[in-house]
């Protein structure tokens, strides 16, 4: 269960302080950023970070980023949150 | 996929392979005596299994699974202490999948909620949020599961629970600490660790500072390691060159994803939400001293034990059930007499066996792949690496 998954954040949420909207797989996942967020949010737009339970944890450089979920993805055995995490929500 | 093979390129994987062989050839260790590497996290041994990395390996040097998949070590008492708590007519009782069909005493959160309750499997601590707001005339609890890796998490859902001044949402907390568990590991007369291999994301919120008294109390080096099979090579062939240079360090693999520092605004929330508090105990391993988290004062509020008073559930670990002897390393899961009889992953005993990073699913799981590997030349066994996708 402690397995994280990159996203790229790609917008800020309008409502809520502290949540931005991820790509994470080419789906569209709302993130809480309050973990990553040292100083103006919008500095975290289309950067790299990895998502665990629905917080982005660390940031990552791009190239990395690619990597793990490349490899991820060929393990082709996501774990069960992280696949709940991809499936469930909707999409906006 | 050009990404993967670099770290999948079994070129790499071979070039580090014979460095590993060569350097452990050096090494005052053997195969009756091998260099005992334990790997704490549950990621990593599943990853060994998934790509059969034991059977890589020189046989001067060893694995040992340890205890750092927080499902693994849930005592029993504990998830019956869930049941009593999600078996109140008010109460939305949300998990982690992973916690689910973890046996108690008294069967598994799976059972109670087919006995009725309402249980529901939340993939982040902030659904449990979203369900208080949009059922204020229920008590939403949740089920706080993990180590350091999930704390920072919990912290921040209880940030804004504060704020929100929600009355209805709780936890019930069940957050562990890494270290005192390391700590309390090395302490033990009959455990024989000699390096350890460090989980990548609980170091991503620590940092590497936490790790030092292992290097400094205990003379034992330690590398920080991210997930893919090269990475784990690269690590223990970090691990062997210390210890072939009689150094004892904490050096850290997984530069990528784990700061030196550690992520400092996570440090920052688990320290205004949480507090150690006294022992907790390890399903396996018993009371731990220093090992318990609990909320501080200002956010007591939120202790589901304060508002339904669970009986606490001490229960004692099955005699027959070698979990604790696993965890470490003192056997191995198919040593466990219940293994693969009384203990299978669709009718488990131990929690090792629930979780996909227990060590003894991961032996279930690949057991037979191992024993096909083992049947095969050594030539073909080094290209396992890239074969396994
Ligand atoms: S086989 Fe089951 S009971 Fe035995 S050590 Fe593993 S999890 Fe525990």
């Amino acid at each position: 269960m402690c397995i994280g998954i990159p996203g790229q954040i790609f917008a800020l949420h309008a409502k809520q302080a502290d949540h931005a909207w991820a790509e994470v797989c080419g789906l569209r996942r709302e993130v809480n950023i309050a973990l990553v967020c040292e100083d103006e949010p919008e500095a975290l737009v289309g950067c790299w970070v990895l998502i665990h339970v629905g917080f982005a944890l660390s940031r990552l450089d791009e190239r990395e980023a690619r990597q793990t979920l490349a490899a991820l993805h060929a393990m082709g055995e996501l774990e069960t949150d992280v696949a709940l995490f991809l499936r469930g929500g909707e999409e906006r | 996929m050009r990404f993967v093979d670099e770290f999948r390129d079994p070129q790499l994987a071979k070039t580090l392979l014979e460095q590993l062989h060569q350097r452990a050839g050096l090494l005052p260790y053997t195969a009756d005596k091998p260099l005992q590497i334990m790997e704490v996290c549950g990621g990593h041994t599943h990853a060994i299994f998934k790509f059969g990395l034991d059977k890589l390996l020189p046989p001067q040097l060893e694995f040992i699974h340890g205890p750092g998949c927080p499902v693994c070590v849930l005592p029993m008492g504990r998830i019956d202490a869930c049941c009593e708590i999600a078996a109140h007519p008010e109460v939305i009782f949300c998990t982690f999948g992973d916690a689910l069909r973890v046996p108690g005493q008294h069967g598994s959160l799976a059972q109670a909620r087919e006995r009725g309750a309402d249980i529901r499997v939340v993939y982040s601590p902030l659904d449990g949020l979203r369900l208080a707001r949009e059922n204020p005339a229920r008590q939403v609890v949740f089920f706080a599961l993990g180590f350091e890796t999930t704390q920072p998490v919990t912290a921040v859902t209880l940030q804004q629970a504060r704020r929100e001044r929600l009355t209805n949402f709780s936890i019930f907390c069940q957050h562990i600490s890494l270290m005192p568990t390391l700590r309390s590991l090395l302490s033990q007369d009959d455990v024989r660790i000699d390096a350890f291999l460090a989980p990548g994301h609980v170091s991503m919120i620590t940092g590497a500072a936490p790790y030092h008294f292992i290097n400094q109390e205990f003379g034992k080096p330690l590398v920080i390691s991210g997930f893919e099979p090269l990475d784990m090579l690269q690590s223990v062939l970090m691990l062997v060159k210390q210890v072939g240079e009689a150094s004892c360090k904490t050096e850290n693999q997984y530069r990528r994803v784990v700061p030196e520092q550690g992520n400092l605004l996570a440090q920052k929330a688990m320290r205004e939400v949480f507090t150690l508090s006294g022992s907790s105990e390890w399903r396996g391993l018993g009371m731990i001293e220093r090992s318990g988290i609990s909320l501080t004062s200002a956010y007591a509020m939120f202790d589901v034990e304060r508002r339904f008073s669970p009986q606490a559930q001490p229960v004692a670990d099955d005699p027959r059930s070698r979990c604790g002897e696993v965890l470490t390393g003192r056997c191995k899961p198919h040593q466990c007499p219940l293994f693969g009889t009384g203990c299978t992953p669709h009718n488990a005993f131990g929690a090792l066996m629930v979780s996909s990073e227990g060590a003894c699913a991961a032996w279930y799981q690949y057991r037979h792949q191992e024993a096909t590997i083992a049947s095969q030349p050594q030539h073909k066994q080094q290209q396992k690496v890239s074969q396994d996708e």
